[in-house]
C-alpha cells in the first residue's frame, strides 16, 4: 500500500518563469511530511508536482526526477491519469460534485472507472467514510447531495473520496485552511489514523499543525520576488522546532521572518 | 445654566436627508417606472390583441386536431394541426441537429481550445453567425440545397437555415455556462485519476446542465417564428405532410402569410388563430425550460 516519495533535482517551471529549484527530498512510507513556508514560496507548486496534477496548468513543466518506489513518475510511458489514481489529493477548499449525492461522491473515483457493482461500491462508501470519520454522521443522509453537508463534512467528503480508489500516497494542500478550530481537529486526529496506512504529505500554513501533526518537516524559502522558490531543508519535525540547522528556519519558525 | 453646560458642543452625530437628495430619488424613481411601462404597454397590447382576435378560431373543436385539407378559402371550420405539426417537425430535426453541434463546439472552446488560433477563429465566426439575419441563411440553404445540389424545397431546407441560427446560440450558451464551472471540480476529477474527457461527461456537463437546456429551450423557442427560412424554402400546404424530405409542408408562420390573400372572415380568423398558437407554443416551450432547469438545477438540500 504505501510506497515511498523520492525527489531528485526537480525544478518546475511555469512557461518560462522558474518557480521552484533544485528539490531534493526523501517522503519515508506510513509517516507525515509537512512543507512549510511564506505565501509564494512554492511549497503548493512542489506538491502538485508530486501527482502531475500541475501540469493541468497549460506552460507548466517539470525537470528532474520523482520516484514513487524507486518508479519515476514522469517517465515518457507513464499515463498521468495512472499516476493520480496512485497518489490522491485532496484541496484547500473542499469540493464536492455538486451533481452527486454523498454516497456518490465518495465512490465517483471507482465509479467513473467503470466499476458498477453496487454491493461493492456501497461496501466501499461505508468503509471509506468511516476511514474519514464520516459514517456516523452522514449515514442517515446518504442520497443528499454533497454539498449540503458543513464545511469541515465536506473536507472529510473529500478525504474519504481521495481514498476509497485506494492510493499509495495522499497529498493536501492546506486542507484546513478554510475551516473552523473543531473541524480542523477532526482532520488532524483522521491524519494521524491515515498514516498507518498510507504516505501522506501536507502542505500547511499553520506551523502549530505542523509541528502537532507531521513526523518530518521542509521548510520553503525564497530570496525575492522573481526568484525561484527552494527547499531550505527537511528534518525531523521535532529537530527543526527546536533546534534547526538554518538560521533561515529559525527566524520564520520563530515570528522573526522578514 | 446647567441646560447650556449640558448641551452637546456640536450638532447631532446623524443628518436630515438633503433636499437635493429627495429629489434626486424622486426623479431616479419615476424615470424607472416610465421606463419600465414604456417596455410592458406594447407587450400587454400585442398580446391583448392577438388574443381578442385570435382566440375565438383556437376556441374551436377542430383547430388543433384537422387540417386545412379539402377546405375552400371561405369555408369556416378546419384547423391549424397541419401547421402546428409542421412548426414542430421543422423545429425539431433543427434541434437534433444543432444541439449537439452546438455543445460539442462549446466544449471544444472551453475544455480544449484554450488560447489556440482555432479556438479563437471559431469564436469569431459564431459571433459573426450570431448576426446573420434568417434572410440570408435562409437564401445561403437556398443557394447550397436547391441551386447547387438540385435538391427540392422542402422542410428538411427549412431546418437546415434554422440550423444555421440556432448553432450559435447554442455555442455561447455552452460556452459560457462552462465557463462558470469551478475548476476546483475538474481538479477533484482529475485528482481522482478520472480522465479528461470522463471529468468533463460526468463531472463539468451534468453542473451546467440546468443551464444548458434552458439556453437550448429558449433558442428553439426563438427560431420556431421564424419566417423567412418557410417563405424560401418550402411551399404551404393545407394538408398534413409528416415527409420532411419532399413536398409541400406549412407551419405556422407560412400559414399566416398565406392567408393573408385570403379577403374572407374564414381567412382572417385562421391568421389571428395561428398567431396565437405560435405565441402559445412558444410560451410553451419558456414554461418547459424553467421546469427543466429546475428539475436539473445543482440541489444543495
Amino acid at each position: 500500500m504505501a510506497k515511498r516519495l523520492d525527489l531528485k533535482d526537480v525544478d518546475i517551471y511555469y512557461g518560462k518563469f522558474h518557480a521552484v529549484a533544485g528539490v531534493t527530498l526523501s517522503v519515508p512510507p506510513r509517516s507525515i511530511t509537512a512543507f512549510i513556508g511564506p505565501s509564494g514560496c512554492g511549497k503548493s507548486t512542489v506538491l502538485r508536482t508530486l501527482n502531475r496534477m500541475h501540469e493541468v496548468i497549460p506552460g507548466a513543466t517539470v525537470d528532474g526526477q520523482v520516484l514513487l518506489d524507486g518508479e519515476d513518475i514522469y517517465a515518457t510511458s507513464v499515463d498521468p491519469v495512472s499516476v493520480r489514481r496512485t497518489i490522491g489529493m485532496v484541496f484547500q477548499r473542499p469540493n464536492p460534485f455538486p451533481t452527486m449525492s454523498i454516497r456518490d461522491n465518495v465512490v465517483a473515483g471507482l465509479k467513473l472507472m467503470g466499476v458498477s457493482d453496487k454491493k461493492k461500491l456501497d461496501e466501499l462508501a461505508e468503509r471509506s467514510l468511516r476511514g474519514a470519520n464520516l459514517w456516523n454522521e452522514v449515514k442517515d443522509r446518504l442520497d443528499k447531495p454533497g454539498g449540503g453537508i458543513s464545511g469541515g463534512q465536506q473536507q472529510r467528503l473529500c478525504i474519504a473520496r481521495a481514498i476509497a480508489v485506494q492510493p499509495d500516497v495522499l497529498l493536501m494542500d492546506e486542507p484546513c485552511s478554510a475551516l473552523d478550530p473543531i473541524s480542523t481537529l477532526a482532520i488532524e486526529d483522521l491524519m494521524s489514523e491515515l498514516k498507518k496506512e498510507y504516505t501522506i504529505v501536507i502542505v500547511t500554513h499553520n506551523m502549530q499543525q505542523a509541528a502537532r501533526v507531521s513526523d518530518q518537516t521542509g521548510f520553503f524559502n525564497l530570496r525575492a520576488t522573481g526568484e525561484p522558490g527552494k527547499l531550505v531543508e527537511i528534518d525531523d519535525t521535532e529537530k527543526m522546532f527546536s533546534k534547526p540547522s538554518e538560521k533561515a528556519t529559525e527566524d520564520y519558525i520563530s515570528g522573526r521572518f522578514g | 445654566m446647567t441646560a447650556t453646560i449640558d448641551a452637546p458642543a456640536t450638532g447631532p452625530t446623524f443628518m436630515q436627508v438633503s433636499g437635493a437628495r429627495k429629489v434626486k430619488d424622486r426623479i431616479a424613481t419615476v424615470l424607472v417606472y416610465l421606463s419600465f411601462a414604456v417596455a410592458v404597454i406594447p407587450l400587454v397590447w400585442v398580446v391583448y390583441t392577438v388574443l381578442v382576435r385570435g382566440l375565438g378560431a383556437t376556441l374551436s373543436a377542430t383547430w388543433f386536431t384537422e387540417s386545412l385539407s379539402g377546405l375552400l378559402g371561405r369555408d369556416p371550420g378546419g384547423g391549424a394541426y397541419h401547421a402546428i405539426l409542421g412548426t414542430l417537425l421543422q423545429g425539431v430535426v433543427c434541434a437534433i441537429i444543432s444541439v449537439p453541434i452546438g455543445i460539442m463546439v462549446g466544449i471544444y472552446l472551453v475544455e480544449y481550445g484554450g488560447n489556440s488560433r482555432l479556438a479563437k477563429t471559431t469564436t469569431f465566426m459564431v459571433d459573426i453567425l450570431t448576426g446573420v439575419p434568417s434572410i440570408v441563411a435562409a437564401l445561403f440553404v437556398y443557394a447550397v440545397w436547391i441551386a447547387i445540389f438540385g435538391l427540392p424545397r422542402s422542410a428538411f431546407a427549412v431546418s437546415l437555415a434554422l440550423v444555421l441560427l440556432m448553432v450559435p446560440v447554442v455555442v455561447r450558451t455552452t460556452e459560457e455556462l462552462l465557463k462558470i464551472v469551478p475548476t476546483d471540480l475538474r481538479e477533484a476529477s482529475y485528482a481522482l485519476g478520472i480522465p479528461k474527457w470522463r471529468t468533463i461527461t460526468k463531472v463539468v456537463i451534468p453542473t451546467a446542465l440546468s443551464g444548458i437546456l434552458t439556453g437550448v429551450m429558449l433558442a428553439l423557442a426563438r427560431v420556431m417564428g421564424e419566417t423567412a427560412p418557410v417563405l424560401l424554402l418550402v411551399a404551404y400546404a393545407p394538408f398534413i405532410n409528416t415527409n420532411i424530405f419532399e413536398g409541400n409542408m406549412a407551419s405556422l408562420p407560412l400559414m399566416m402569410y398565406v392567408e393573408r390573400n385570403n379577403p374572407t372572415a374564414a381567412g382572417t380568423d385562421r391568421i389571428w388563430g395561428a398567431a396565437v398558437t405560435l405565441i402559445l407554443i412558444i410560451a410553451l416551450f419558456n414554461v418547459l425550460a424553467t421546469v427543466l432547469s429546475k428539475y436539473f438545477a445543482v440541489k444543495t438540500k
